[in-house]
């Protein structure tokens, strides 16, 4: 149990950037320890991506419970957010310290257009898998990219929009919306 | 800073512990709709703590989506760290993080103890389809918001448009590009200010 904290507290402490980048960490667990396969890993990822929750967070908790049952589903996640925790409270501690230095001012406002990109990129790699059939395209055609799109997805998404603006209920609203129609119209 | 007047202070020990609960509470409720890691949980950071509670600026939400980027971790888990120590010290940091992981906990435990083919379930990937379109659309909307208060200028419509074009056909790190887009930041603001 103690190895298992000490390898998710490493998989924390140097996974930057997100949920995929434990993904390399959890490759090396896997061969060092023998706690799972590569194929549960293929297996969690798919799982994670269903259910909600943080990737990383998912994905250390199923490889917790399935090597330690529930004990290893609270100490794997909790080892993997240590890190984070005193990392972040860290650097709260020194932001409002410097806070009104002009330099860290002029950092956030590089950084916040940089986030902004950030977050529309991952919007738009949402919708790809959202919005684009499985299926490759053979030949560039306008025919293909209509049977490539699936607009089932895009009416719903045009739907939920509207809503959006009309009414601007909490997110969780629509979120719930849209599982219902999916689960009702077999999307 | 509405939250830092005098009348919001806590009055004693029960207040405190409320404030804390509060914090557990909201954040295990974005933990528990955030579908397809960190970035879904935006929309749900704009409702909830930006626009109800007044927890945190737009601006500030966006600082800490960058600094997450770049610090080790999860985005999900640092952004609600850095929330709850906003509101509440130490303890309002460990609150918040131990709320946005809850709900996963619990729902994939019982998921790898119970439903071996949960994959295979057609309900779960129906319902999976129509949720992936609603959270792009919601993902757009809080771009668009928090755009506004970013894009300020032509320089920072500029790293907009490079960081995104660079994640989008690029393998380089969301890290290196968040540093670069500050050090942009630090280098370009400053040499205006001295002339």
């Amino acid at each position: 149990m103690i190895e298992m904290f000490i390898r998710f507290f490493g998989c924390g402490l140097f996974a930057i950037g997100g949920g995929l980048a434990t993904l390399p960490f959890l490759y090396d667990i896997a061969e060092a320890t023998g706690w799972f396969t590569f194929h549960d890993i293929s297996n969690m990822i798919a799982i994670s991506e269903s259910t909600p929750g943080p990737l990383g967070v998912n994905m250390a908790t199923y490889v917790g419970y399935h090597t330690m049952g529930v004990i290893g589903a609270l100490v794997a996640p909790l080892a993997l957010v240590f890190p984070s925790v005193i990392i972040i409270i860290g650097i709260s501690k020194i932001l409002d310290k410097f806070k009104t230095a002009a330099v860290v001012q002029n950092a956030l406002y590089g950084l916040r257009a940089a986030s902004a990109a950030l977050i529309a990129a991952a919007g738009i790699g949402v919708a790809k898998i959202a919005f684009l059939g499985s299926e490759q395209m053979q030949e560039w055609s306008f025919s293909g990219l209509g049977q490539l799109i699936n607009w089932k997805a895009v009416l719903l998404a045009a739907v939920v929009y509207g809503g959006l603006v009309k009414f601007k209920k909490h997110p969780i609203v629509y979120i719930v919306f849209s599982a219902v129609i999916g689960i009702i119209f077999h999307y | 800073m509405t939250f830092m007047q005098p009348a919001n202070r806590p009055a004693g020990r029960g207040k405190k512990m409320k404030e804390l609960l509060d914090l557990f509470v909201v954040f295990a409720r974005i933990g528990g709709f955030t579908f397809g890691g960190g970035y879904a949980m935006l929309p749900m950071l704009e409702k909830e703590v930006v626009n109800s509670r007044h927890w945190a600026t737009e601006e500030e939400l966006m600082d800490y989506y960058a600094i997450g980027q770049c610090t080790p971790g999860v985005i999900a888990i640092n952004t609600a760290t850095f929330i709850g120590y906003k509101i509440k010290g130490i303890p309002g940091g460990i609150m918040a993080t131990l709320g946005v992981i809850a709900p996963s906990l619990v729902i994939i435990t019982v998921i790898a103890a119970f439903i071996s083919n949960f994959m295979e379930l057609s309900f779960v990937n129906s319902a999976f389809a129509g949720i992936r379109a609603c959270v792009c659309v919601l993902i757009f909307s809080a771009v668009l918001k928090l755009g506004k208060k970013a894009l300020v200028d032509k320089i920072t419509v500029g790293i907009f448009a490079v960081v995104l074009v660079l994640s989008l056909f690029t393998d380089i790190s969301p890290a290196i590009l968040v540093v670069l887009a500050g050090a942009v930041g630090i280098i370009i603001k400053g040499r205006g200010k001295k002339a």
